[in-house]
């Protein structure tokens, strides 16, 4: 009960989201940050238009759910994507084809922003120059050159099985790499070929050639707008302004940028802000030269400390609101008693970000699906120990009880609950600890709590971010068992404290 | 007065108590022995409705015992088991006193009575203070007898309650019973396996085997006129400490 209350006020406390005008959206990675920021400051310097910027919600299925449920206006998308990823063409459609596809869900994709963001192979530009190799064609003329290929563009069949039959390229299966370190091994010179998405910051930097794709087996992975429909009614003005960045941004200049955030640490307000030649005083998320424990104690810190705290309290007291009642049913009603155990033992398997795109289109991209999320994922350990706490109870103590001649709900008030009462809330800590975890994946989901740190320090691959995130996470997640301990002794009678081991958890 | 009658129970090929009918006497105390697995247990839980027998019924008084007044019934009925089945959350005091409490009755009324059975069962009050975790086996025992007598019920049922007790105890528990039940007129039912204990507390001996009676009666009717060999060889199997003076000597 006490813990309820808490959970409420908290509830209270929790700041109210106030609509905006024009909600853009972006995706979990450095480009996507910073088309999505340039998105919002275009939209900001209209007149009388107010903008926000729900940044790296998640992967491609949840920012698109979040734009078909309105969450979102617009965010930064590739063609070959919504192709084959989000309409699942089999072959290439144009911008035309596209857009008579997605009218019927009241969307629609314009404005090229002018780059490419494709697979391609590169190789050193010295050695490129040395042999002469410009395309894809020209590596077959050189079976000795050493290959090695990210783990994913090798397994797709449009990543290299196909790409090998279509340049009838003599290269044996290529060895695999990680994408992060594949930079490096050219650098160094164990290999001279590696595959790259055309715009990544690190291809200026280590002076790669980009070979051109010439028989064009790769789809455009154009960089466009995804939008509601409603969105050029609505915002006239703004819609105009965003159309004039058609074209803008060259593959060069978005290399550039990505760079900027990447090598140098720059942040995306700021980096937008350049690239829109104007000055903000934007904070600096992502400078390497702050200091960790600037960082860590940065202005969001309790922002995101209260935000996080919300989540995983308010998931929790309705997790034990509806747990601890089918614990008590699964253990009084013997038929019942599997099927519930099944259904929420079947709910914790399912991963986080598979259960967030489907409770997305149900529950708003936000808080409010992070919410039922992290719910559904407390009430395994409260069911299951509710569950044994009641069920193993001697049965002297419940035969006890009946033959004292007290009814049911007496029974169940005044000696089976406080008998399971310790293993119950062992079941309430673990959710509790599990959630506190479990709550980092909202911010991929504009939720807000320490996993904002956390995906942006993952999108950024700054370490130092993604501590600022993790271990407060982790702190706060030691403080939740700590404070648990502490109520443990406060609650439990004094006569189970030291009770035969069958009670305890 | 209680009635036990046609009542029978098996758990799936195994009889736990064939078709009985017997009759417990009101202000008599009757014994249930027999070896282990008899059906002794049985027979008392189905008497407090813990079980349901398959067929047959039981009478309290002049009221058979349904689902529907179970609970009403229990209040008229005191269930005892070995270790005094306390509740290990409660302390002695709030096990004694939990369904006075639940039912309402002032609490004047409850402290006068715990006083009453406190003497009675020669309990302190220190120890009525405690958890049952922190009593001794015999006191465990005098609190489960005090929670059994709160509500002064007409029926006191006992499923081997000094079972686990050392000698002296168990003897001084003995004298303490015995004479609670002749005082307060109690109708009792007595489970032992202890043919002693049977010999001391019982008006009537009802010997079990098997789920079924082989032999309903006082001390010297199962010494005297046994009704089978059985009753001899179970009533001597019991050794006692002394020599004892009916072994033939060789
Ligand atoms: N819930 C149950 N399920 C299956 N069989 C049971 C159950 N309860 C009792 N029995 C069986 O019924 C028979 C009678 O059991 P009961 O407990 O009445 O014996 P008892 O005379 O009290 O024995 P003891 O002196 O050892 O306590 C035993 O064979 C026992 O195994
Ligand atoms: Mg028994």
């Amino acid at each position: 009960m006490r813990i309820l209350i808490a959970c409420w006020i908290v509830l209270l406390l929790t700041p109210t989201v106030f609509a905006q005008e024009l909600t853009v959206g972006s995706k979990r990675f450095t480009e996507s940050y910073i088309l999505g920021e340039i998105i919002q400051q275009t939209a900001e310097a209209t007149q009388g238009t107010t903008a926000v910027h729900k940044q790296g919600l998640g992967n491609t299925g949840i920012v698109f759910a979040a734009l078909k449920g309105g969450s979102i206006d617009v965010y930064p998308e590739y063609v070959g994507t919504l192709d084959k990823e989000i309409l699942k063409n089999k072959a290439p459609a144009d911008i035309a084809t596209l857009n008579r596809q997605l009218a019927p869900m009241g969307l629609g994709v314009a404005v090229p922003l002018g780059f490419n963001n494709t697979y391609a192979l590169a190789m050193p530009e010295e050695k490129a120059e040395a042999l002469g190799i410009r395309t894809f064609s020209d590596l077959a003329k050189h079976p000795e050159l050493k290959i090695a290929l990210s783990q994913e563009f090798l397994g797709r069949a449009d990543g290299w099985p196909g790409l090998q039959k279509a340049y009838r390229l003599p290269f044996s299966t290529p060895r695999g790499i990680d994408h992060g370190l594949s930079y490096e091994a050219i650098a160094q010179g164990q290999i001279d070929i590696t595959d790259i998405y055309t715009t990544d910051a690190k291809i200026d930097r280590y002076k790669l050639r980009v070979l051109t794709d010439d028989r064009k087996f790769f789809p455009s992975y154009e960089a466009v707008l995804l939008y509601r429909l409603d969105l050029p009614q609505r915002l006239p003005k703004t819609w105009a302004a965003l159309q004039k960045l058609e074209g803008k941004i060259s593959e060069k200049r978005m290399i550039a940028m990505n760079a900027e955030a990447e090598l140098e640490g720059k942040s995306f307000a700021t980096i937008a802000a350049g690239f829109l030649n104007k000055e903000v005083n934007a904070p600096t998320t992502a400078d390497p030269q702050q200091s960790f424990l600037t960082k860590l104690f940065g202005d969001d810190f309790w922002k995101l400390t209260t935000e996080h705290i919300s989540l995983v309290f308010i998931s929790l007291g309705f997790g034990v609101l509806v747990g601890v009642p089918l614990g008590i049913w699964a253990a009084r009603v013997p038929r019942a008693t599997q099927p519930i155990l099944s259904i929420v033992g079947v709910i914790q398997t399912i991963p986080s970000l598979a259960l967030l795109a489907f409770l997305i289109p149900l529950f708003q991209i936000g808080t409010p699906s992070a919410l039922v999320a992290l719910f559904l994922y407390a009430l395994l350990p409260i069911v299951r120990n509710t569950y044994t706490g009641l069920s193993d109870i001697p049965s002297s103590l419940k035969e006890s009880a009946l033959a004292l001649g007290l009814p049911s709900v007496a029974r169940l008030r005044l000696i089976e609950l406080p008998l399971a009462a310790r293993t119950i809330l062992a079941g309430i800590k673990t959710s509790a600890v599990i959630n506190v975890g479990t709550a980092t994946i909202a911010a991929f989901i504009g939720a807000g709590g320490y996993g904002e740190r956390i995906a942006s320090g993952l999108a950024l691959n700054d370490n130092a971010t993604l501590l600022a995130g993790a271990i407060p996470a982790a702190v706060l997640a030691l403080l939740v068992q700590f404070g648990f301990d502490v109520l443990d002794r406060w609650l439990i009678p004094a006569g189970l404290q030291t009770q035969s081991p069958s009670l305890e958890s | 007065m209680i009635c036990v009658e046609n009542v029978s129970k098996t758990y799936g090929k195994q009889t736990a108590l064939a078709s009985t009918t017997l009759v417990f006497q009101a202000g008599a105390t009757t014994v249930l022995i027999g070896p282990s697995g008899c059906g002794k247990s049985t027979l008392l839980r189905i008497i407090v409705g813990l079980i349901r027998p398959d067929r047959g019924r039981v009478l309290l008084g002049a009221q058979a015992l349904t689902a529907d007044n179970a609970e009403v019934m229990r209040h008229g009925l005191g269930y005892v088991i070995q270790d005094g089945g306390l509740f290990p959350h409660l302390t002695a005091e709030e096990n004694v006193t939990l369904l006075a409490r639940f039912l309402k009755r002032s609490s004047e009324a409850i402290n006068q009575r715990v006083t009453a059975l406190s003497d009675l069962v020669q309990l302190s009050r220190t120890a009525l203070s405690r958890y049952p975790k922190d009593l001794s086996g015999g006191q465990r025992q005098r609190v489960g007898l005090m929670r059994a007598l709160m509500l002064d019920p007409a029926i006191l049922l006992f499923d081997e309650p000094l079972g686990a007790l050392d000698p002296i105890t168990r003897s001084e528990l003995q004298t303490q019973l015995k004479n609670i039940f002749t005082d307060l007129k109690k109708t009792v039912v007595l489970v032992t396996h202890d043919m002693g204990e049977a010999a001391y507390f019982g008006d009537e001996i009802v010997l079990l085997r098997e789920g079924r009676i082989v032999q309903q009666g006082s001390l010297a009717d199962l010494l005297e006129r046994p009704v089978e060999p059985y009753v001899t060889d179970f009533i001597r199997a019991q050794r006692s400490p002394l020599p004892s003076f009916e072994e033939p000597v060789l």
